[in-house]
């Protein structure tokens, strides 16, 4: 009896090593080193370029088909809307807004435009329990609004604080964001409307990895211009949209106190213990149960207790 | 024979180019107005004072870069283009592409030069060079403070008899 529980003890141990091998877990270690798809698209903001004319919103709102706006696109009031003390965000009819900084380090204003940062690792993905997002190899974070159950898990976990929810829907209120022009433009190699659509070329688009040599050009060119900074190379594990610019980032309403690595890094370790746990453990002491008890089941008389937990 | 040809090509070239924004300040006489308008759709062309803007500047390289034969002023182009040699080719169209992100463009094998990578698109080099100076020289610097929107612009702006009917009324919920 105590040799047929060994037997299956091992091949329990076994079984469960090559479960941890083979599940979740390897998917965590992998992601670990993971810095974006190698052709991964991105875009390069410069903020010192903007004028702050609003024409990516336009250009946003005609591309993704949303609701009109409340206010005309040329009307320069809303730098000064303030909500709850809050300058504007992004919502489920606007998925880019641009926003006024009146700031110490520069005479003249600096305007910031925001969107979905598309992050190497989002944590919006991360958090997702319904997988209804999606990291494409061509750079964009897009999700699924079929999937979506309304759970808001994404508003709380990204840390630009991008997705909105559409509160107004009765029916059916799902999650809304900028998903890069992926199906109308970016998956057939085009770039986001909002970049075609900017005056200034504040956004330039192309390959993250080229991009961000540009980007060190630009600041090595120009040392007294720019700021020595690239927010987004290696924020939250880098994004996708990065942004250089004239003023301290903080200045400009940029968290500086983000890490510098993925957010998931901060729970990845517990998470690759779990299959691990779950299928090693039993096993691992169902054994040494049996091994301590070994020669004592008999006195005991609990044998069928034993196999019940072996069997799991 | 050799010679007049070449001449024949490049007056012709000239003539084609004086169409665009073709101008080079010694060589030939430079238009006083030229007409922006490749661009034109949800704002107008711009009619610009050509002869105004060389009153007001002090080198034709501070809008054509090193190609109207006078010296670069930037220390990165003056690398290469230090001879101040004057070129054929001076309007801005012909060097920056309207579209060069188009798919077809982007995978046009680019020149390796270093300093030529990070070349803006047509509309960025009109509005990058203009809006520099302006900023700096209190030129004017609103969109409709050099070109009237259009029909088109008004659509795409909500602005105009496309904005949207009672905003104050909105606002007051």
């Amino acid at each position: 009896m105590s040799k047929i529980s060994r037997r299956k003890f091992l091949a329990g141990s076994m079984a469960g090593g090559a479960a941890v091998m083979m599940s979740p877990a390897k998917k965590a270690l992998a992601s670990g080193s993971f810095d974006g798809f190698p052709d991964g698209m991105g875009v390069l903001v410069d903020l010192t370029r903007c004028v702050g004319c609003r024409t990516c919103e336009a250009a946003c709102n005609k591309e993704q088909k949303l609701p009109d706006p409340a206010l005309p696109f040329d009307d320069y009031s809303v730098f000064d809307e303030l909500h709850l003390g809050q300058k504007r965000r992004t919502t489920d009819k606007a998925y880019t807004v641009v926003n006024r900084y009146e700031t110490e380090s520069s005479t003249a204003p600096v305007y910031r435009k925001i969107q979905c940062n598309h992050c190497n690792e989002p944590t919006c993905l991360t958090s997702c329990f319904v997988n209804a997002y999606t990291k494409t190899p061509e750079g964009a974070v897009i999700y699924n609004p079929k999937v979506c159950v309304g759970c808001r898990n994404c508003m709380i976990a990204c840390p630009f604080h991008i997705p909105a929810y559409s509160y107004d829907s009765v029916l059916n209120p799902v999650i809304k964001k900028c998903v890069f022009c992926y199906d109308t433009r970016l998956k057939n190699g085009k770039p986001p409307a909002c970049v075609e659509s900017c005056p200034q070329q504040v956004m330039t688009f192309g390959k993250r990895k080229e991009l961000l040599k540009i980007a060190h050009e630009r600041i090595r060119k120009n040392p007294d211009k720019y700021v020595d900074q690239i927010y987004g190379e290696k924020e939250v594990g880098g994004t996708g949209w990065f942004y250089i610019s004239n003023v301290p980032f903080e200045e400009a309403g940029f968290d500086q106190d983000l890490p510098k690595e993925p957010i998931i890094n901060n729970v990845k370790g517990f998470l690759a213990i779990v299959p691990m746990v779950l299928t090693i453990w039993p096993a691992l002491f169902t054994g040494f149960h049996l091994l301590s008890t070994k020669g004592k089941s008999h006195s005991h008389g609990d044998e069928n207790g034993h196999d019940g937990q072996e069997g799991q | 024979m050799a010679i007049n040809g070449k001449q024949l090509i490049t007056w012709m070239g000239a003539i084609l180019l004086s169409c665009f924004l073709a101008v080079s300040c010694y060589a030939m006489d430079y238009p006083d107005e030229v007409e922006i308008d490749s661009l034109a759709n949800l704002y107008e062309g711009v009619v610009f004072d050509h002869a105004m803007h060389v009153e007001a500047t002090e080198d034709c390289s501070d809008c054509h870069h090193h190609t109207t034969g006078t010296q670069v002023a930037n220390e990165y182009c003056a690398k290469c283009h230090d001879g101040a040699q004057e070129m054929d080719i001076v309007s801005c169209q012909e060097c920056h592409s309207a579209n060069p992100l188009s798919p077809e463009n982007l995978h046009i094998p680019r020149d390796d030069y270093n300093y030529h990578l990070d070349k803006p698109n047509l509309k960025a080099a009109y509005h990058l060079n203009c809006m520099g100076c302006h900023q700096q020289v209190g030129g004017p610097t609103g969109c409709e403070d050099c070109h009237a929107k259009t029909d088109d612009g008004e659509r795409f702006y909500y602005s105009g008899k496309y904005a949207p009917e009672e905003p104050a009324h909105k606002s007051g919920h």
